[in-house]
């Protein structure tokens, strides 16, 4: 890899100072690449041409793979089970996007600010998203247990809501599972979000108030338009990470009960590594890949228009 | 109206009622997003005899939980986690700043095709390449060697992420070329100009790669998934399943060993949290 790399055609650099020992002059650059690079190609790289190969072939072991076109596609594409799972996909994506930046936003809000208070009060808000998902995914297991005592139940119980079945009901489990996603998604984009807020100019506040426009205009007129780029890369980076979910999903539900909450990954996972339908997961990960890639351009045309 | 340093300008809320429901505000945020991380804490050090709950006050603390756990063999997981760690960011740090080196500072036809793979890595999480990797980690190309059931499996492709690299390589730009130049003048060779100039100013910088490469490493599922053959292998965060699934095991243990697999990420986050906020803002401002 690094060889091939390491030879191309220096015609466009401009004429070079010291012409003597010019084959090897970017030898240096390339070593330093080097370990990147290799790395790279071991573990994305082949990974990622494997993957484009296993889905147009059926894979057998021992007895070769075999040729079939776009048949996995078409497999994968007419399977109700992965039209279903792409919908859950969808759904727990927009719903953790939109959940993470509306609770992110408030939170950046009240929070905003440099009272040390306040700076407490954000560096407790933020440990869900520093905590590794397998924990997360334990301790909210825990906090969702169906009985009428079970954490949450007993909490809501307070306020008079009755014990709901969270991740046991097929009815809410897919709601269950994004409240998760909210609840360690929301702090992330709250520290974004404050981030965006400080870097608005303190003098337009001042002129809108001396105009007598209330805090709700401000936010709107002065505060929003300012922070637009910011949104535009909260929501990107929260559309492409919704899109491949798998871990939480793994470990709150493994897609049940009933495949409520089956996605795109966790569907791909068992294809492949439980039924052993490689061709077939291979092509449900590139469509996934396709419309990851697809979703990024489209942000970054959004971005570079507006 | 000195106070109006803040969109909504909360910082100058007075009066009673106001302030009282500002801090009822900041205690229902701490309330739902560390709540549930204190009963976690609090309940790991209590006797837990009903499954279900969970608790924010102390009462009853026992060190019961960590004995159970320990006999589950909860200290190899923790260990191999730390393993894990240890070796993936040492090996990310290096990776990173000798690529970023060469990104930042060498001038070579290609660069923007490097940094166009390097960022085209983004894209390709272990999620969606899951089942392609763990055929490569089975049997790595060129050097045929079978990664899967050790701890370098889940060391080795943690080595080269594209945030760590990308990041670096911003920081050493701004690096002023004179300390570098002034080096060449004395005869100083690119590795001990890297080594004893370029390494010294990017100190704040390795903070920022150490918290980030921590919580990321600390993170994985999948990967550690993919390579672990049997329990020996386990990290703690695969542990929890299994801990989960074995039906002798209590709440205890498990919410014992979630604590353990909670504290470090904590710990190395409320040390480095400045160069946290760094790398997060910079990171995601810049895209």
């Amino acid at each position: 890899m690094t060889a091939t790399l390491a030879a191309p055609p220096a015609h466009r650099e401009a004429a070079p100072v010291a012409r003597r020992g010019r084959r090897f002059r970017h030898a240096g650059a390339w070593l330093w690449l080097a370990p990147a690079l290799i790395l790279f190609t071991l573990f994305k790289f082949v990974p990622m041409a494997r993957a484009i190969s296993m889905s147009f072939q059926e894979v057998r072991p021992y007895l070769g793979d075999r040729w079939v076109g776009l048949d996995n596609y078409r497999a994968v594409v007419g399977d109700d089970a992965f039209r279903a799972a792409a919908g859950h996909t969808i759904v727990l994506a927009v719903g953790e996007t939109v959940g993470s930046i509306v609770v992110g936003l408030a939170l950046a809000l009240l929070l905003e600010g440099t009272a040390r208070h306040l700076w407490i009060v954000r560096t407790a808000v933020f440990l869900p998203t520093v905590t590794a998902m397998a924990v997360v995914a334990a301790l909210w297991r825990i906090i969702y247990y169906p009985a009428p005592d079970g954490a949450l139940n007993s909490v809501l119980g307070w306020i008079g809501l009755g014990p709901g079945q969270y991740l046991d009901s097929p009815h809410t489990s897919l709601w269950s599972v994004m409240a998760v996603g909210i609840w360690r998604g929301a702090p992330y984009d709250m520290m974004i979000f404050i981030a965006g807020l400080a870097g608005v100019d303190r003098t337009l506040y001042e002129a809108a108030a001396a105009d007598g426009a209330g805090p709700l205009r401000r936010l709107w007129h002065v505060a929003f338009p300012a922070m637009r780029p910011v949104f535009a890369i909260v929501v990107t980076l929260a559309a492409i990470r919704g899109l491949r979910v798998f871990t939480e999903i793994f470990l709150l539900t493994n897609g049940g009960p009933n495949g409520s909450t089956e996605v795109v990954m966790t569907l791909v996972y068992k294809l492949g590594l439980e039924r052993n339908e490689l061709g077939i997961a291979a092509a449900g990960s590139m469509l996934l890949l396709a419309a990851t890639i697809l979703l990024t351009l489209l942000a970054q045309l959004l971005r570079r228009r507006s | 109206m000195k106070q109006l340093d803040t969109a909504l300008g909360l910082g100058a809320v007075r009066g009673p009622i106001g302030r009282i429901i500002k801090f009822a505000l900041y205690a229902l945020a701490i309330f739902i997003f560390a709540g549930p991380l204190v009963a976690l804490l609090v309940s790991a050090f209590g006797r837990v005899t009903d499954p279900t709950k969970l608790s924010l006050v102390p009462h009853d603390l026992t060190l019961d939980n960590f004995r159970a756990a320990v006999d589950q063999g909860v200290l190899r997981y923790l260990a191999n986690s730390l393993i894990v760690v240890g070796g993936g960011l040492l090996l990310q740090i290096a990776v990173s700043v000798s690529a970023a080196y060469a990104l930042a500072r060498k001038q070579f036809p290609g660069v923007r095709l490097v940094l166009l793979l390097i960022l085209s890595t983004m894209m390709l999480p272990e999620e969606i390449l899951a089942i392609p990797l763990s055929l490569v980690l089975a049997d790595v190309p060129i050097i045929h060697v079978n990664l899967v059931g050790t701890l370098a499996g889940m060391i080795v492709p943690v080595g080269a992420w594209a945030f760590a690299i990308l990041v670096m390589t911003e920081f050493m730009r701004d690096v002023p070329i004179e300390l570098e130049e002034a080096a060449r003048l004395d005869g100083a060779g690119d590795v001990r100009i890297f080594w004893s100039v370029i390494l010294p100013v990017c100190r704040p910088a390795l903070g920022v790669l150490g918290i980030f490469g921590f919580t990321m490493i600390w993170d994985q599922y999948i990967l550690p998934l993919l390579v672990a053959q049997d329990a020996k292998q386990f990290t703690l965060a695969l542990a929890l399943r299994s801990l989960r699934a074995d039906e002798q095991v209590g709440t205890g243990v498990l919410i014992a060993s979630a604590l353990l697999a909670l504290l470090p990420s904590v710990v190395v986050f409320l040390a480095l949290q400045r160069q946290f906020m760094r790398g997060l803002t910079s990171g995601a401002i810049k895209g």
